[in-house]
């Protein structure tokens, strides 16, 4: 076994990366679009992580905090409005928010 | 020795976890998954040292978030399948393409800026709490204190939006009733 150093977190990060990217472009659900967003923010927190660890220093965590805080407040709001679609249209599809196409 | 394997299980396990979170068709399976991948991530955090960014990332992703989303997915028809985009070649290509630029520049950037200079460096004796404690309320309190009001406001954005007709219980309602209130929705 060899010693975990910074690349072997860059690299699961930059994997866990690609699997929410995937996950943005191919579902047309907006609450499972929702959950890729997810997916991406704590790969970068992962990457956050393992970068402050590495460094000695304590901005990557507090970066990650942030981010964090973010993603608590954008799943508030983006739920409710959620709601308030599902209330109007009945239905969550990303195909039945295409009103503004020309 | 201990961490390689703690590493490797956890990251086997993260990934898989959110894989099925993107590849299934069934909207509760993947809240599961997600769930539990968020509780692996938080591992990692442990393994890093960074004790406490891993107990809010438990607290505040499995503890709220995963809340607000079961909540939230009480509100939506859930237990249809879901329905997936047909393929595009064009959009499999070029995220495949991204995907690996992606890995080459995230390998590459720390082999090339070797010079990085720790702003904050730890401080010997000191818990991880107490360090995040000292830099957060020293040199990062502005933000601190944004971040705090841009809860606030995102919670009275929720309330706001979500919180609409609460007081009318669609249960308690008879169905004239019901198809009133929503010829009242589509003219407003």
């Amino acid at each position: 076994m060899m010693e975990i150093g910074l690349t072997h977190y860059l690299v699961l990060s930059t994997i866990l990366f690609a699997i929410g990217l995937v996950g943005v472009m191919r579902r047309k659900n907006l609450l499972l679009l929702f959950f890729a967003t997810e997916i991406l923010l704590n790969a970068v927190n992962v990457a956050f992580a393992a970068i402050s660890h590495y460094y000695g220093d304590m901005t990557g965590q507090m970066f990650a905090f942030f981010v964090i805080a973010i993603a608590a407040s954008e799943v508030a709001v983006g739920l409710g409005l959620l709601i308030v679609w599902y209330k109007r249209h009945g239905s969550i599809d990303l195909d039945a928010l295409a009103t503004m196409k020309g | 020795m201990f961490e390689a394997i703690a590493f490797y299980l956890f990251a086997f396990l993260t990934i898989a976890m959110f894989f099925i979170t993107v590849t299934t068709s069934q909207a509760l399976y993947a809240l599961t998954a997600l769930a539990a991948g968020m509780i692996f991530i938080s591992a990692f955090f442990f393994i890093l040292g960074a004790d406490f960014l891993g107990a809010v990332q438990i607290i505040v992703y499995t503890g709220a978030v995963m809340a607000l989303y079961a909540f939230g997915m009480m509100f939506f028809d859930t237990t249809r399948d879901v329905k997936e985009k047909k393929g595009n070649k064009y959009i499999i290509v070029g995220l495949s393409t991204l995907a690996a630029i992606l890995v080459v520049v995230i390998v590459a950037v720390p082999m090339v800026s070797q010079n990085v200079v720790a702003l904050y460096p730890a401080i010997d004796g000191v818990g991880n709490t107490q360090e995040v404690g000292l830099v957060l309320f020293t040199k990062y309190l502005v933000p601190f204190e944004v971040a705090a009001i841009m809860l606030l406001v995102a919670m009275i954005a929720g309330i706001v939006l979500a919180g609409k007709k609460m007081d009318l219980s669609i249960t308690l309602m008879n169905d004239a009733a019901i198809e009133e209130e929503k010829n009242k929705k589509v003219l407003s």
